[in-house]
């Protein structure tokens, strides 16, 4: 399968590559963060479009995608939900609220794994996956819902209206 | 965190910072006012409200108006706001022209004037020490750079703030993007570097976005780009974005993953940045809140800014509170002049009703844990004192003292609802998923460690594992390339020291018989 990459998402690229004068190569992370925000995720294709624009094998790419819990190599849902799980959000109630995330937005996590973190609702509108301390331990528990930070959340019917 | 000097600013780990949009932060409104014990931070304190109650309440002359704060968020009357002078503040917002009109950049200008060489001096005679988690001084970090050296020389800003505990830089990138660069730019004329990054971690998408407006509008007035104020200047700086993974904090594994791979950690020497960090030129790697101390440094003169603080921990610094206190929070303070007890109680209003103190993690997660009963020595020969853990002045060498770090200003409260194995097993957890794999104790161990405490916390460990425990903890510190492996390790050591019984009461014993089959002891005599 192609990619088809808009006019002006190229663009963008070429003018993010222009940033790293000395080595192309350092633009792999912003190149990848480009795709996956268009495309929702880090597909082969993309891997390979990466790796021939920065003039570098495609395993070079591959393995910065792997690597990376910020890149996703399967479909999110439309809306993807970050769960801070770490020390002063979990003793906020990160663990509950991601209970009634998933209960509320009909979330199976029961197959999620280390490789696979990211699990989908039924009807592909939400996804989840727990995050690694986002840094804002003092108003916990925090999420991010796409690029949106939300902090102190208690109300998870609120949070989630927002996205309907 | 490393002692070695190369680390300095984060070489420990990762500073990590934090992100976020304005939030709504409980913090430091109201705190009841309380009698302050020890002298030294009475004084402080004191001297610290009569200037504030001299000054002019209003300004209806904007420039360089002594501020005012939103409502519910005013600092803390034991704060010293300059860092954070602009935060939570009324009528701002992070554009150049609210900056400017503020006074902002006038210090790119006066160092514009200045030799690099004087703008290094400065700091270092300030005293300033990295604020990302080693607590290095910055000064003679960019000491470091080859006399003679011919090849560029880069900067880069670590906004990869993702130490749990730590949510300082979060607020000034969002905020007071601009403070940030002009620290950076004076640095860079210092350090006569013409290309320099921010690193930001990728989950602070809009203050991604904020830092790169900011760059813009820097550049339309001619205060970054080509020609910076007509000086001959050149620099631009560019903000690149992280994608998740904590390693990144640590500075040669910042730098591998600006050039695009992997962010595996360098081996050092030889690949001290100041040396051979990106591309293999020289390159400075500093905290977003030590670079904008730069910025003070030369507005207060190095003799005045170090008066600020301590004796050798001098300066303010943020410290982030959170866990179990009513008002978690950031607060800028002077370096040692508020101990623990001011801290937890004055300043975020004490431990929630009919709880008690039991545990405090100083300086981010990677920090050893402080019990709440146990009694430090701190100070040298007669001066040395014993303390409880209220009284431990907030400050790089008291922590270190303690047995402890100030690291990365991130102070976990934990009170006596939570059980032991429980904190661990979640701290174990963040380091098994952020180890990097490239050194074998680390990759292994902390997910050995891990494993053993997701045993206790089921009740399914015996009460043997806790040794074993504390034997992968001891085999990865100090067997590996970067700090991480002490990072990951600390904690766990100093938890199965501190709270071995309580751990140890978590165990069954009858579990011991299943572990002692003659595969395990094989593989427990290596650990030995």
């Amino acid at each position: 399968m192609e990619l088809d990459i808009p006019e002006e998402l190229e663009k963008d690229i070429d003018e993010r590559i222009t940033h790293y004068p000395v080595s192309k190569r350092s633009a792999v992370l912003p190149v990848l963060h480009s795709l996956q925000e268009h495309f929702g995720h880090i597909t082969a294709e993309a891997v390979d479009w990466t790796a021939s624009k920065l003039g570098i094998q495609p395993i070079q790419v591959l393995e910065v995608v792997t690597f990376y819990p910020g890149f996703r190599q399967k479909a999110p849902g439309k809306y993807h939900i970050r769960v801070c799980r770490t020390l002063s959000c979990a003793m906020a109630g990160s663990y509950e609220l991601m209970e009634s995330i998933c209960e509320r937005a009909k979330i199976d996590r029961s197959a999620v794994t280390h490789h696979d973190p990211i699990a989908v609702s039924e009807d592909g509108k939400f996804s989840i996956e727990f995050a690694e301390c986002l840094a804002s331990c003092g108003t916990g528990p925090v999420c991010l819902i796409g690029d949106d930070f939300h902090e102190a959340v208690t109300d998870v019917d609120a949070l989630l209206e927002r996205y309907e | 965190m490393s002692e070695e000097p190369e680390s300095a600013d984060n070489p420990e780990m990762p500073d990590q910072a934090n992100d976020s949009e304005a939030p709504d932060q409980p913090v430091n409104s109201d705190t009841p006012e309380q009698p302050v014990e020890a002298e030294s931070t009475e004084q402080s304190a004191e001297s610290e409200l009569s200037d504030r109650e001299t000054e002019p309440e209003e300004s209806e002359v904007r420039p360089v108006s002594e501020p005012t704060y939103l409502s519910g968020r005013e600092p803390h009357p034991m704060e010293r706001r300059i860092i954070f002078r602009n935060v939570d503040r009324e009528d701002w917002d992070p554009s150049l022209d609210r900056y400017v009109e503020d006074g902002g950049y006038e210090q790119l200008k006066a160092a514009i004037g200045m030799e690099p060489g004087d703008i290094t001096g400065a700091v270092k005679a300030a005293g300033l020490r990295g604020r990302g988690g080693a607590g290095f001084p910055t000064g003679v970090k960019w000491g470091f750079i080859p006399p003679h050296n011919e090849k560029p020389v880069y900067l880069i800003c670590n906004a990869d703030e993702s130490e749990p505990g730590t949510f300082k830089d979060r607020y000034i990138i969002h905020q007071d993007p601009h403070q940030l660069l002009e620290g950076m730019i004076i640095s860079c004329l210092a350090v006569d570097a013409h290309l320099a990054y921010i690193y930001i971690r990728e989950e602070f998408p809009e203050g991604a976005k904020t830092l790169e407006k900011a760059i813009e509008e820097a550049k339309e007035k001619g205060f970054l780009g080509k020609d910076i104020l007509g000086s001959g200047f050149d620099l631009e700086i560019y903000v690149h974005r992280g994608a998740g993974a904590y390693i990144c904090g640590e500075e040669t594994g910042l730098i591998e993953s600006l050039e695009g791979k992997r962010p595996y950690p360098r081996i050092k020497p030889p690949y001290f940045p100041a040396a051979m960090g990106l591309y293999l030129c020289p390159t400075i790697v500093n905290n977003v809140e030590t670079l904008c101390h730069v910025k003070h440094i030369l507005a207060m003169g190095a003799e005045e800014w170090s008066k600020i603080g301590t004796p050798n921990n001098t300066g303010t610094r943020i410290l982030c509170v959170s866990g179990d206190v009513r008002q978690p929070g950031y607060y800028e303070v002077e370096v040692g002049k508020v101990t623990m007890g001011q801290l937890i109680n004055d300043m975020c209003g004490g431990l929630r009703d009919g709880r008690e103190l039991k545990a405090v993690i100083p300086g981010g997660s990677s920090a050893k844990v402080l019990r709440a009963d146990e009694t430090f020595t701190i100070g040298r020969g007669d001066e040395a004192r014993e303390i409880s853990i209220w009284d431990i002045p907030m400050d790089f060498d008291s922590l270190a003292a303690c047995g402890s770090m100030a690291g990365s200003g991130g102070v976990i409260v934990i009170d006596d609802s939570r059980p032991i194995s429980w904190v661990l097993n979640n701290i174990n957890a963040f380091y098994a998923h952020e180890s990097c794999g490239q050194c074998t104790p680390c990759r292994e161990g902390s997910l050995w460690m891990k494993k053993i405490t997701d045993r206790v916390v089921a009740g399914n460990a015996s009460p043997s594992d806790i040794d074993t425990l504390e034997g992968v903890a001891r085999n990865i510190d100090g067997r590996t390339i970067c700090a991480f492996g002490e990072a990951c390790a600390w904690p766990t050591e100093s938890f199965v020291e501190k709270f071995r019984d309580e751990l140890i009461g978590d165990t069954d014993p009858e579990m011991e018989d299943d572990l002692l089959n003659p595969e395990a002891l094989t593989a427990a005599a290596h650990l030995q």
